[in-house]
């Protein structure tokens, strides 16, 4: 996905204010952002890693048209999310007909110092059967 | 149950709103108390344009659902202990049952259901307007991050 999607991300996205890069999605610090006084709320970097998973899987299916609907993710908070821009790269583990088997990782200033680690599985609702050949 | 818990409830849901706006992400989410119990917290998130993933079809976003469920279950973490000692998220999983029903206002529901000296254990589902038909369910833990913790 490139940068020029900026414009057609959905509200939620948008309220976080995301930047889709080639392989990373960044969220610029704001302080709509906070949970406590100085960090973070889990919950928004929560969302920043759902949506890079969400991108990731809807790259690999290319121009397919499918619905991508989330199962279920698991978070681990590593560290506490600093008043920073926050980063996240979604690894697709396995994609098959029905489902996607992500991990996804965020960071701040040092990508070796994650702040977050997440698993997402995928449905992907493909609307076309495909025809077999 | 005694005559004075109407009277504590109200005080309760406004120092909790009060404390609750002073969160900004909880602000921009519209989340707020809804109600509370000895071990058990409820939260609210009215539904609101700025929390749509699907424009085609008006549904929330999951992350939105999954801020609510973790300020829910830090609450919860809180009454359990009955003090303001800090705390974070360890781990949080959010199975998502089915997409919330664009319109309603989602309740977060969780419960702390055990605490150990360095941890608490939560579990807790969202729904919106009927609790046997829940939109999510939640598990996870946290972590007591006071000095002396």
């Amino acid at each position: 996905m490139s940068a020029g999607a900026i414009a057609q991300l959905p509200p939620y996205a948008a309220m976080l204010d995301l930047r889709i890069g080639e392989n990373v999605v960044t969220m610029p610090f704001s302080p709509h952002l906070i949970g406590s006084p100085g960090r973070l709320h889990g919950g928004s970097v929560a969302g920043l890693m759902e949506i890079a998973a969400n991108i990731k899987v809807r790259a690999a299916l290319e121009n397919e048209p499918a619905t991508i609907k989330p199962i279920n993710v698991t978070v681990d908070y590593l560290r506490e999310g600093a008043m920073e821009d926050s980063h996240a790269e979604a690894f697709i583990m396995r994609i098959g007909r029905r489902v996607a088997n992500v991990r996804v990782e965020a960071w701040q200033g040092d990508r070796g110092r994650l702040i977050a680690a997440a698993r997402m599985n995928l449905l992907i609702a493909r609307e076309a059967p495909q025809k077999a050949t | 149950m005694n005559a004075s818990q109407p009277f504590d409830r109200e005080r309760m849901r406004r120092f909790v709103d009060k404390f609750m706006s002073a969160v900004p992400h909880l602000n921009a989410l519209g989340i707020g108390f809804a109600d509370s119990g000895p071990d058990w917290a409820e939260l609210q998130m009215p539904y609101a344009p700025q929390l749509v993933a699907y424009p085609e079809t008006g549904v929330i976003a999951s992350g939105a659902i999954f801020s609510l469920m973790d300020s829910a279950a830090g609450f919860a973490v809180l009454v359990k202990r009955g003090k303001l000692e800090p705390h974070a998220t360890l781990d949080l999983r959010c199975d998502y049952l089915r997409p919330a029903e664009p319109g309603k206002t989602v309740i977060g529901r969780v419960e702390c259901y055990k605490l150990t000296h360095r941890i608490a254990f939560v579990r807790g589902i969202a729904h919106d307007g009927v609790p046997d038909h829940p939109i999510a369910h939640v598990a996870g833990t946290f972590m007591f991050t006071s000095a002396d913790a």
